[in-house]
């Protein structure tokens, strides 16, 4: 059965943030799930809330990096400044050194400033100077992107979308949830007055047990089905890689986890999929460009269950 | 599976009007010029739709050609079936897909008509080269298919992998052609390959129409003898073919039609060489042998003058075992009728060489021998000469012959020969033929062509019977000892092949003709009788074609089962959970909720619950025992008995 705890965590997301509940249970997945999340969306439509309110509730420190065009590795990283006083170098920690991070705008950085994340992201850890500090326990990147002014940007590449687990959508709410928030109360407000539902060792805890959820034989043979069809099918350019494969199911395991199973089903790989394969596929026949949830609706059903 | 109704890209379509091409461009040949011009019209077309990107002519218009199409093929032939008409129409049909090409499917029907007309190509014509750009056809028709189903890869990729397919087919090719049961005669006319039908060996024999025979350098047959070292030597090599009692002053007929005897009327004793002769289609009955023959192949039968026919005009190639016996003789004692029809000469014409022969008689009276050698030194004392070139004769044309050109081809020399010969009272007849041959070394045929082409006489002589004399090899031993170039004067014109004081010529000539006699003794030739021989020698005992049936029924039932079995195998591994599920979903499918094979277990519990709002409790039980089951950690063991209960008492 689910955890009290994490009943409780998605209420209070789900109050702060209306009418949003399937991207916030992918959120709260991906983080379970030890991966990083993109959300590609318009501005205002609650990114920056979501990963703040996904801080506050679960005990999690929080920096957002704003990322510019004449950013640098170090202003991510951190710097090592020379104390007069001691005579020696001093390591000021950058931003990264934080459990949740938003990287808001990644695409408007240069390419090098974007690799210095995304290294850090996959490696967990820092170098610099000759020195490798780790990254605290649980890490968390937030990265966003603005699909509608791509003027004057670096569209992350193919090779660096893949260190995302998710890439998803929020959308703009639908017109109930919309009204809420317009008569509700400042939501800003609500997000103060928010107290962490656990400690950080009980997320490293939840995150130990979604790998311990149990994927039996049959299982496996689904996620090989659907990932061999990728690479045969000549829908796509290419298919899902191997690391693709195991994103695919470690998302499945926290979503079964989610839902309170010690095993993941079809459903689950399913239910992730749209998100673990719409920034990995690029449909073959670039014209015709279909949203991502066509794309896995179209490989899930051609793909019978083993 | 790829859906069959998505679009058909450039690239794809560039393929199939290759493959398209490839397979019926042979075909031209053989199709009437409108059809070809309409048909290369629609490839044209269809070539600007794909590079220019045009858009496809309406809907409506290739039913309409494709009716117009087949009138026209109707009034063309007169019916739309058989072999021509048949194949015309599907090149019609072939233009007109290419013109409403749009999706997968028409892709698919394309590919399909390719390959149906690859195989059409081998009923107009089974040579070598045929077969190989059959083969090229093939290998870029399959390419195309694999394009309609990919067409990312690079076009040699394709063909690569199309050619790597094709050979994987090989084994199962070479299986069905040695051992799928063969059939007497063929289901429908077969491609007529014969170029030397219309040259050959006729039933009657005037000056030059020998010398126009061996213009030719077609193959007449080939024989391969039993022992290469017994092979008689090129003087004895006499193929007998028509032969010619009949004569009215100019030209030679043949009389006798009709088999008179079933068996050779001649003792088989004797020096006897064996042989087996494959016999070019020439479209007459006669089958060639050396003399004497001693075998009367199937359906054959030998005449009053020895003339071995066949029942049936030769239209395909034929096969038969052959014995010679080089000394035997025939007809000592002789009927009447035949011996009076071989004095016979026509009223008057041909003095000088009446005068003559009358001196033989008047000297030698009866003594039949001693006129023979009388006639040979006659002939020798002529100083004849031997030319393909001989003046035209007049009226009296033995005479003119004889005494004033004194030029002349074999049938000059048989002709008069056997005219002198008759005229001193002695029975002579022509008979036409082949003489000599040249064995390829490299394989051991001894091939005869149309110009080795020959006439001599043959003479009846009391106590002997009839005995061969020819009268050339007075005149021109080379032309009986070696060949025809060997007797001739230089700058003769002779075919080419004939010549062969070119050693790469010949040389290259024998290659040529080994590679075609493989091709015609083994894949052509590989009929009933030769399938039995390959089978006897596999161990099968006289199989007929029943029990060929009956073993390849065998074989295929024993690979069908071990394939069922290895499926059941396969099935059987699978879970006994799963198997219950799709027990439970075959019951739900009967009252309209269809389990998609996609389906997850809860996802479709909900709908069927949805569906079935009073058994909503029960589906989701069964589907979380089925879910837990498959795909849990550790289900109990009592819960498959549990869920085999559940749905074997479910009831939608």
């Amino acid at each position: 059965m689910r955890s009290p705890e994490i009943d409780a965590i998605l209420a209070d997301i789900n109050r702060i943030i209306l009418g949003k509940e399937r991207p916030i249970r992918q959120a709260l997945a991906c983080l379970l799930a030890r991966g990083h999340l993109l959300i590609e969306d318009l501005p205002g439509v609650g990114k920056t809330t979501l990963a703040h309110v996904l801080a506050r509730v679960l005990g999690l420190d929080f920096q957002r990096i704003q990322f510019t065009s004449d950013m640098l590795p170090a202003d991510i990283l951190g710097v090592s400044i020379f104390d007069r006083a001691s005579g020696t170098f001093h390591f000021h920690p950058g931003p990264i050194f934080t459990q949740v991070v938003l990287a808001d705008e990644i695409n408007r950085a240069t390419p090098r400033a974007q690799s210095a994340l995304l290294e850090a992201m996959e490696e967990r850890q820092v170098t610099t100077e000759g020195q490798t500090r780790l990254l605290p326990e649980p890490f968390f990147v937030i990265a966003t992107q603005n699909p509608a002014y791509q003027i004057g940007t670096f569209p992350l590449p193919e090779s660096q979308l893949d260190r995302f687990l998710f890439r998803i959508e929020l959308g703009y709410p639908d017109p109930a949830a919309e009204r809420e928030l317009l008569a509700g109360a400042d939501r800003r407000q609500m997000l103060a007055e928010l107290v962490p539902r656990i400690q950080p060792a009980q997320l490293l805890a939840f995150q130990r047990q979604v790998r311990a959820v149990h994927a039996s034989p049959a299982l496996i043979d689904y996620v090989q089905a659907l990932v061999r069809h990728t690479r045969t099918s000549p829908e796509w350019q290419a298919g899902l890689s191997p690391r693709a494969g195991l994103a695919l199911l470690a998302a499945a395991r926290a979503w079964a986890m989610l839902d309170g199973r010690d095993h993941v089903l079809p459903e689950d790989v399913q239910a992730v999929l749209p998100a673990v394969i719409s920034h990995r596929l690029r449909p073959h026949d670039d014209a015709g460009k279909v949203g991502s949830g066509v794309t896995a609706t179209r490989l899930i059903e051609v793909v019978p269950l083993p | 599976m790829a859906r069959l109704d998505r679009p058909v890209s450039r690239r794809q379509s560039s393929w199939l009007l290759a493959a398209a091409l490839a397979s019926s461009l042979p075909l031209a040949a053989h199709m009437p010029l409108w059809l070809v011009i309409a048909t290369g019209a629609a490839f044209a077309w269809r070539a600007l739709l794909s590079w220019r990107q045009y858009r496809l002519p309406p809907r409506g218009l290739p039913p309409v050609m494709a009716i117009a199409g087949s009138i026209g093929v109707f009034i063309e032939y007169h019916t739309i079936l058989g072999r021509t008409p048949g194949i015309a129409l599907l090149l019609i049909f072939l233009g007109l897909k290419l013109l409403e090409l749009r999706s997968a499917r028409d892709a698919m029907a394309i590919v399909l008509l390719c390959f149906f007309l690859v195989l059409g190509q081998f009923l107009f014509s089974q040579t070598i080269p045929m077969a190989l750009q059959a083969a090229f056809a093939l290998i870029v028709t399959t390419a195309a298919l694999l394009a309609a189903n990919d067409d990312r890869p690079p076009i040699r990729a394709q063909l690569t992998r199309a050619g790597i397919l094709l050979a994987q087919a090989v084994p199962l090719m070479l299986l069905l052609f040695l051992l799928f049961p063969r059939i007497e005669g063929p289901l429908w006319g077969l491609p007529e390959d014969r170029r030397s039908a219309t040259s050959g060996l006729s039933d009657s024999m005037a000056p030059g129409s020998i010398a126009q025979v061996s213009q030719s350098d077609a193959v007449v047959f080939r024989a391969l003898f039993k022992h290469p070292e017994n092979i008689p030597p090129q003087a004895q090599l006499y193929w007998r073919g028509p032969v010619m009692p009949a004569f009215d002053g100019r030209v030679w007929r043949v009389t006798q039609t009709r088999a008179a005897y079933a068996a050779p009327p001649w003792p088989a004793r004797g020096p006897a060489t064996d042989y087996e002769l494959t016999l070019e289609a020439h479209g007459k009955f006669w089958l060639f042998a050396l003399e004497l023959p001693a075998l009367l192949p199937a359906d054959s039968g030998l005449t009053a003058d020895y003339q071995l026919l066949s029942r049936q005009p030769v239209r395909n190639r034929m096969r038969f075992e052959q014995r010679a016996l080089l000394l035997a003789s025939a007809g000592r004692e002789e009927a009447p009728a035949l011996l009076r029809e071989a004095l016979a000469l026509p009223q008057g014409g041909n003095p000088r060489i009446r005068a003559v022969a009358e001196g033989w008689r008047r000297q030698h009276g009866n003594d039949t021998a001693a006129i023979l050698v009388a006639a040979k030194e006659f002939f020798n004392r002529q100083l004849l000469i031997y030319t393909l070139n001989p003046p035209l004769l007049g009226k009296d044309s033995v005479d003119e012959f004889l005494f004033d050109s004194k030029r002349g081809f074999c049938e000059h020399f048989a002709s008069a020969f056997t005219f002198a010969l008759r005229a001193a009272g002695v029975p002579a007849r022509v008979v036409a033929g082949y003489q000599g041959g040249e064995v390829n070394p490299l394989d051991g045929y001894l091939v005869v062509r149309q110009y080795d082409a020959h006439a001599w006489s043959e003479v009846w002589l009391a106590g002997q019977g009839w005995v061969r004399v020819d009268p050339t090899a007075i005149a021109a031993p080379s032309r009986i000892n070696e060949n025809v170039m060997a007797a001739l004067p230089a700058g003769e014109p002779l075919p080419f092949l004939a010549r062969n004081d070119l050693a790469w010529l010949r040389e290259l000539r024998h290659r040529l003709d080994a590679v075609s006699n493989g091709w015609n003794q083994w894949v052509l030739g590989y009929n009933p009788q030769r399938q039995r021989d390959f089978l006897t020698r596999l161990g099968l005992d006289s199989p007929d074609w029943r029990s060929m049936i009956a073993v390849l029924a065998i074989f295929s039932g024993i690979t069908l089962l071990a394939l069922t079995f290895w499926i059941l195998r396969s099935r059987q591994r699978s879970d006994p959970a799963l198997l219950l599920w799709r027990r439970f979903a075959r019951k739900l499918a009967r009252c309209g909720i269809v389990w998609q094979p996609w389906q997850g277990p809860l996802d479709f519990a909900s709908r069927a619950a949805e569906k079935l709002p009073g058994r909503a409790a029960e589906i989701r039980e069964i589907a979380h025992d089925y879910a837990a089951l498959r795909y849990a950690a550790k289900p109990h063991e009592s819960s498959l008995l549990r869920l085999k209960t559940r749905i074997a008492s479910f009831k939608p």
